[in-house]
């Protein structure tokens, strides 16, 4: 057989797929045995390489030129151009958001070259359908050095020198909760991964799962060793078909390898895990109504204490710990606590993963230190605010959590300092917002969803956050009053205060912390009636500049309710009773003639 | 389709999902996937009764279970069921555009289903691709960086397949 020349490495993650990932493959494929490169070529698909809006994505190595936004024809192009004559094919290398050109952005972007990949270090890397690719980037290392040399109290030392916290949102010293599952008696014990990541925002245990299962496999068998555990369970939504299967097929192979099932690595220490599937509710990913959901019962959570520790499921102690926070035990057992608790600040230890979506250049997922400050992360990493628009707030924490507003972003991230902005770090969604987006349209959405969301066990949270949504909903139809504005923070303080589990307790989140720092804005949409953002249809309209107009027509052709009236070559008029502001005449205008306004 | 019908599928199915399973208590919301899955997305509500019988569970709770999680169904829904993320980060990247394009070519709301029984549409909280917003899921396949064009040409395309009778 002839040597590899070259390996191409394409991003299978979920993003890359629902860009088009299969087709490119399999054109791809199709290309290379076309000019007979299929021997000396081989191809590679890997978990998400965290750049998703840049995907389909593929890595032609050894050079590492990276090509993005692939499609089945350019992608043929460069078989032809790159493989066939050693022409790096421009058109298609990464383009950054001034049009800069990078043909290893990898080595060159900040967004790449700031990161330092713990959680994520085998994603974009290995092939998440070959266990042999994940040992041979030490996969099942750590396993095999817990079974050989440590006792179950070493592991939990190691844990508790690492300062690692719970990445599913609570923030829980992981150390801790597995020596208080450790300590619990009893002769059965169970270990659960919480893999219903519902967090607006949030994708990195997707990611993780989709690309890197072994990890999450391994991790939860060194849990059930230290804990004495025989059994575990991972809980993933129904929405991540991918994750499912690829998890599925991960403990097969774990399994047929000795490193899960009975007599692990050959020793009296037996563990499977076996997948639950979500239905479609929140407020599962709450642990106790995890556990009921696994139970085969609703989704409703329990009061606490007791907590799983003591007694989870099927009332035994369970220890529940999130896929990111399991994604940091393999290399923290290899090398040791005090080398996880080198990266990070006191109190707040380690990596974290963070997911950049909205109003950025680069979305996607990045691990970085904890305690780096929020401008490194959307301007440096993030490559800033598209358009050239003004970066409004960022809002960390999905539902639970609050904004930060753009005044802020030169604090550090950590646990407290979040905490002391009115909001948490969850577990890792940053959703950046521009000069254009409405905070109290925000606060809304949130509440929209808690809402829906609630299991509608406690009074203040099902009823409660409906009243605050309806009071939401009359400011940003233009028929809010002070009063109204007064009522909004005692709901928010009262069901904090009386709701049973987490979602309840920080469903007003969104809405004190946008009146904490907007409270300029509400005032505005009360008292003076305007939407200053102008996004809240009911207190904007649509207008056209009779001076700028050249009666071109464009508008009045896509206006879906015909409001635009006119004749050619004479200025154009919207009827506001008639328009819906949908702003499809916004887009067409090519001579700056149409803007919104709010009073 | 007859009680009996219900009855004989439900149970080989409760079988086959005990049989895949380690733990060997019952398995419910695993289960009614299953059952959703065989009859085409939707549960006929006499598998409710056979699941008692099976489980031994009260039919309340087995109700309760069934209407608390929104994926289950006990009507009956289209072949593609397509599920438009609504969240926070799809809504600031033109997700209101694409939802409107949505619901203009199928000609139905959030709930409801089209008259050829092709497409059901639903909402969904954040579908975790929130690198390629907005993001919609049609029955397990997932598609990205949506736009109204974008929208119709996926739908067009469905339709097309589905007059060409491919499978
Ligand atoms: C409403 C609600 C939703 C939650 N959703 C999730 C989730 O999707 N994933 C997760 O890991 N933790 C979630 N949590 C936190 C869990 O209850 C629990 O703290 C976590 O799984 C513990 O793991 P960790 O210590 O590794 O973070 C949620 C909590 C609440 C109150
Ligand atoms: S706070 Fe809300 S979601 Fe939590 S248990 Fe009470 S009603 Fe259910
Ligand atoms: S598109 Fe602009 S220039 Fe053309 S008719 Fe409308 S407002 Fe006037
Ligand atoms: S899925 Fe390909 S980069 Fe994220
Ligand atoms: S917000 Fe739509 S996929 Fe995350």
């Amino acid at each position: 057989m002839p040597a590899v020349e070259n390996t191409i490495v394409i991003c299978a993650g979920g993003a890359c797929i629902s860009a088009g990932e299969i087709s490119v493959k399999e054109s791809l494929e199709s290309t290379l045995k076309e000019y007979a490169l299929d021997e000396v070529v081989q191809v590679v698909e890997t978990g998400c390489m965290g750049a998703c809006d840049l995907g389909p994505i593929m890595v032609i190595y050894p050079e590492g030129i990276f090509y993005q936004k692939l499609n089945s024809e350019n992608v043929k192009k460069i078989v032809e151009e790159h493989l066939l004559k050693g022409r790096v094919v421009k058109e298609f290398l990464y383009t950054g958001p001034a049009g800069e050109v990078k043909e290893k952005p990898q080595e060159e972007l900040p967004f790449f070259k700031k990161q330092v990949k713990i959680a994520t270090r085998n994603l974009g890397v290995v092939d998440p359908l070959s266990i042999e690719e994940y040992i041979a980037r030490d996969g099942y290392f750590a396993l095999t050095k817990v079974i050989k040399e440590l006792s179950p109290d070493k592991v939990i030392e190691e844990l508790k020198k690492s300062g690692l916290r719970g990445r599913g949102g609570a923030g829980f010293p992981t150390g801790l909760k597995w020596e208080f599952a450790k300590k619990a008696e009893s002769n059965v014990k169970y270990v659960i991964c919480n893999a219903d990541e519902g967090d607006p925002g949030a994708f990195m245990d997707r990611a993780i799962l989709e690309g890197d299962p072994h990890t999450v496999v391994e991790a939860m068998t060194i849990a059930a060793y230290t804990i004495g555990a025989t059994k575990g369970f991972i809980y993933v939504r129904a929405e991540y078909p991918l994750a499912i299967e690829r998890f599925s097929h991960a403990l097969e192979t774990a399994r047929e390898y000795g490193f899960l099932g009975n007599n692990i690595l050959g020793t009296d220490f037996s563990f499977d895990i076996e997948v639950r599937i979500g239905a479609g509710a929140f407020v599962c990913g709450e642990e106790t109504a995890l556990i009921n959901s696994i139970e085969g019962k609703r989704g409703i959570p329990r009061v606490k204490p007791p907590y799983p520790a003591q007694k989870g499921l099927w009332n035994k102690p369970t220890l529940i710990n999130n896929v990111e926070t399991y994604a940091n035990i393999p290399p923290i057992i290899l090398h040791g606590g005090d080398w996880f608790s080198q990266f990070g600040v006191e109190g707040s230890r380690g990596t974290k993963v963070f997911a950049l979506a909205g109003k950025v250049n680069n979305t996607g997922l990045v691990e970085v230190p904890m305690g780096i400050t929020l401008r490194e992360l959307i301007y440096e990493i993030g490559g800033g605010v598209p358009g050239g628009k003004k970066l409004k707030a960022v809002q960390t924490g999905g539902p639970s959590g609050g904004c930060i507003p753009e005044k802020h972003i030169d604090t550090p991230i950590t646990y407290d300092t979040l905490k002391e902005l009115g909001t948490i770090i969850g577990s890792g969604g940053m959703i950046v917002m521009d000069e254009d987006d409405c905070m109290v349209d925000v606060a809304k959405f949130f509440l929209e969803f808690t809402v829906e969301e609630s299991c509608g066990q406690c009074t203040p949270c099902r009823d409660g956050t409906k009243r605050m949504l309806e009071i939401l909903e009359r400011i940003t139809d233009g028929e809010g009053t002070e009063e109204d504005l007064e009522k909004l923070k005692e709901l928010g303080e009262h069901i904090m205060k009386t709701s049973l589990c987490g979602l309840g307790q920080t469903a007003p989140q969104p809405v004190l912390s946008t009146m904490r720092y907007f409270w300029d804005e509400y005032e505005a949409h009360v008292k003076e009636k305007r939407c200053p953002a102008k996004k809240c249809k009911e207190l904007t309209r649509i207008v056209i500049d009779k001076e700028k107009c050249v009666g071109c027509t464009a508008c009045a052709r896509v206006c879906p309710v015909d409001a635009i009236s006119g004749s050619v070559r004479n200025p154009h008029e919207i009827d506001s009773e008639i328009c819906t502001r949908c702003g499809s005449c916004l887009e067409v205008c090519r001579f700056g003639a149409i803007s919104k306004v709010s009073p | 389709m007859s009680f009996e019908e219900v009855k004989n599928t439900v149970k080989k199915i409760y079988e086959q999902v005990k049989s895949e399973n380690l733990e060997e208590r019952d398995n419910l919301i695993n289960i009614l996937h299953a059952i959703q899955e065989h009859y085409g997305n939707y549960i006929p509500l006499e598998a409710a009764e056979v699941l008692k019988e099976l489980t031994g569970r009260p039919l309340s709770e087995i109700y309760e279970v069934l209407t608390f999680y929104t994926m289950f169904s006990t009507d009956k829904r289209g072949k593609y069921i397509i599920r438009v993320c609504k969240s926070l980060p799809c809504h600031v990247t033109g997700g209101a555009a694409v939802l409107k394009s949505l619901k203009d070519v199928l000609g139905i709301d959030y709930g409801q289903t089209t008259e050829d029984g092709l497409f059901t549409l639903e909402e969904s909280s954040c579908l975790g691709l929130c690198g390629v917003s907005p993001v919609m899921l049609i029955n397990d396949e997932a598609y990205g960086n949506l736009t109204p064009e974008k929208v119709r040409k996926i739908i067009e395309e469905i339709k097309e397949k589905e007059r060409s009778g491919v499978k």
